[in-house]
């Protein structure tokens, strides 16, 4: 009853976090950098389509076909997008599961990369739904399909997401000077780091097993029943790519952000990343040939699609991995990260050929993605790109914690 | 004491005998079930070819604007077409072959389903659910038939594919295609009859069927049968489709994910707890 009869009046810390937030939203660092002036109008473009997209349906902007379902929405943002965030669950498995603290420094890009990767790549999802008001049946429960692969990547997407955000909190907690919630939350961050990593290695494999029923529709040198497998561990090193190639640009922008000791101890970082990628690419490869004789596919390498997988294992597994090799044999840095785009590129041609390239490659109508889906998939990075570097502008997230949180564990 | 014995053995024979048998009769249940399912059976032998069920089809499922050109080209079934019938060149000259989904007994789209939209029906057709479904097309991918079709048009698109006319079946009607078929290709009837019917047929004319019933079990069995005079590669089959169910592809997937879930959380919280006692010991030192 007292608290009604209260006046409805900020109390003064409350106060002083509203305009905290609103100094905070003012823009930092230069307007017209080259970035924004090719990133705004292209965002501008897109979002014009989205409203589009739900205006008119899924047809006026995309050029799907009912034989081919899921175009470059699902193919390239969630497909590839999922792969390209999984350096979020190895580095966190590596710095607080295996204790080797020597990749601290880059932990907490990572895991914001993961988590707004994945944000984003869920709301491509949801662009991507033809009724999507209905995929509240799937979170609300009243619909479980719990024999589908798609309810569990779902939720192991959702929970996973959930797991991100509370291993990134700690550096809201410091933004915010929040210093008895920063306790709180580094106390719970041990519970979503392992929830994390299982989830990641469940939805990982889960993408993978998406496409196991489609076993009639997928050319046979790209189907088989290890694409679980296949896709978890192609995810280590597509996430470190991912780290190692954001990494080179983010060091570049955000120089302000970092002290001269992480420049050089960001060398180090690479040269031991590209140590995890030659072997996670070995291990790959070998599983590859194992899959490959194991599912007696000799007859189709001699045809075209033949030929185009061997450019997929040769040119963007093999290479990359020599490169990977002498880049870390050598501490060459440059090799290394021209071997990071290339495994990246790889990795692309990779879920696009399952989900799209030899995904009904015999249908009469092929499927092209028409500009408004390439636009649209433009407009969610570049915004994903504006959020996160909103955020490293103000959060200790490449910077050095404040004094007072380093001190408390 | 071997009183003690015997009723610890008898105990431990009764727990084995309804463990062991546990299992046969949940199995013989879903046979049961799966012989409870009504079909159609579809002889190409007796079809002409005229696109009668074609217009009955859309009639029942009111698509009012419904024209099929003269000498049409091939067809794919869409969505606004449940069911299409297209003439191939064989072996035995011309044959026309009706395509609509063949709903399955285990079928792929509902279980890939993630809202329980498309939904195997106890009486055997494969229905989709409005109210339940988000759109995600997931039942496109994994059908191996390519039968669901979206309406990419549309604000509050559907999932559009022949549903065997499950709310004429409920009023105690049969299939608006098989209730008028003229030439009677169409019979409709339990699916245990059915494939007995066709036996019979087969047994009967030899030389005029091949011998085979197409989704006795492919796919692991369908509730639409096919009879004909040409090997089903010549009409347009995928002669190539597994006999076990789409659905087991994913099976050992799906069953791997509890043991993982329970296992590896301990597993990562063993490695910690190594790990984070020598950094200790190290800092100690």
């Amino acid at each position: 009853m007292s608290t009604n009869s209260q006046p409805a009046v900020l109390l003064p810390n409350e106060r002083n976090f509203f305009s905290f937030l609103i100094s905070e939203l003012k823009p930092k660092g230069k307007i017209f950098t080259p970035f924004n002036i090719i990133s705004f109008p292209i965002m501008m473009i897109g979002l014009v389509i989205i409203f589009l997209r739900f205006k008119n349906g899924i047809g006026s902007v995309t050029n799907l076909t009912q034989d081919v379902p899921w175009g470059l929405w699902i193919g390239f943002d969630v497909v590839t997008g999922v792969a390209f965030a999984g350096g979020a669950y190895v580095l966190v498995f590596m710095v607080n599961i295996l204790n080797l603290k020597k990749y601290k420094p880059i932990l907490r890009i990572t895991v914001l990369n993961g988590f707004l990767a994945y944000l984003f790549y869920s709301a491509a999802l949801l662009l991507d739904l033809g009724r999507p008001l209905n995929v509240i049946n799937v979170v609300i429960g009243n619909n479980f399909g719990v024999s589908s692969v798609l309810f569990l990547v779902g939720w192991h997407f959702l929970l996973y997401m959930l797991a991100l955000l509370l291993e990134f909190s700690p550096a809201i907690a410091e933004w915010m000077n929040a210093r008895k919630v920063h306790k709180i939350l580094s106390g719970i961050t041990m519970g979503a780091v392992i929830f994390g990593i299982t989830l990641s290695v469940l939805h990982q494999s889960g993408i993978g097993a998406l496409f196991l029923m489609a076993k009639d529709k997928i050319h046979p040198l790209w189907y088989n029943s290890y694409m679980p497998l296949l896709f978890v561990v192609s995810s280590i090193f597509a996430g470190i790519s991912m780290v190692i190639f954001e990494g080179s640009i983010s060091h570049k922008v955000f120089s302000d952000q970092l002290d001269e000791s992480s420049h050089q101890s960001h060398k180090n970082i690479i040269v031991g990343l590209a140590k995890i990628c030659t072997v996670g690419m070995f291990a790959y490869f070998t599983l590859l040939v194992l899959v490959f004789i194991h599912e007696k596919n000799w007859e189709y390498i001699s045809t075209p699609m033949g030929s185009w997988f061997l450019v997929e294992i040769i040119g963007f597994v093999v290479l990359p991995m020599f490169l990977f090799f002498y880049g870390y044999r050598h501490h060459k840095i440059t090799v290394i990260k021209v071997a990071s785009i290339v495994t990246l590129l790889g990795i692309m041609l990779n879920r696009m050929n399952i989900s799209i390239i030899c995904y009904r490659w015999d249908a009469a109508e092929r499927y092209i993605p028409s500009w408004q889906e390439f636009v649209v998939t433009l407009t969610i990075i570049f915004i994903e790109v504006w959020v996160l570097r909103w955020i490293v502008r103000r959060m200790p997230v490449l910077r050095q914690s404040p004094e007072w949180a380093r001190n408390s564990h | 004491m071997s009183i003690n014995r015997r009723t610890f053995f008898k105990a431990m024979g009764a727990t084995a005998v309804a463990l062991s048998v546990g299992k046969p009769v949940f199995a013989s249940d879903a046979s049961v079930n799966e012989s409870e399912f009504y079909g159609i059976l579809y002889d190409i032998t007796k079809c002409v070819g005229c696109h009668g069920c074609e217009y009955d089809c859309a009639d029942a499922h009111g698509f009012t604007e419904f024209d099929i050109p003269k000498d049409p080209p091939f067809r794919q079934t869409d969505e606004k077409h449940r069911t299409v019938v297209n003439e191939y060149e064989t072996s035995k000259g011309k044959l026309p072959r009706k395509t609509q989904c063949m709903h399955c007994n285990q079928p792929a789209c509902d279980a890939a389903c993630l809202t329980q939209a498309m939904h195997k029906t106890a009486e055997g057709p494969v229905i989709w659910r409005e109210d339940k479904c988000m759109g995600c097309r997931y039942c496109m991918i994994s059908c191996p038939f390519d039968i669901p079709k979206f309406e990419y048009n549309s604000t509050n698109p559907e999932i559009v594919k022949c549903d065997m006319c499950a709310e004429l079946l409920k009023e105690g009607e049969i299939p608006a295609c098989a209730y008028n078929c003229p030439e009677e290709a169409l019979l409709y009837g339990k699916r245990s009859d059915l494939i007995r019917e066709a036996r019979r047929r087969i047994h009967d004319n030899p030389d005029t069927y091949v011998d085979h019933i197409y989704g006795e079990h492919e796919a692991g069995g369908t509730s639409w049968l096919y009879l004909s005079p040409v090997p089903f590669n010549e009409v347009g089959f995928n002669t190539k489709i597994q006999t076990t169910s789409y659905p087991g592809l994913t099976k050992g997937f799906i069953s791997s994910i509890a043991p993982v879930d329970i296992l590896l959380p301990a597993v990562l919280l063993g490695i910690y707890e190594a790990t984070k006692s020598t950094s200790k010991t190290e800092e100690e030192l």
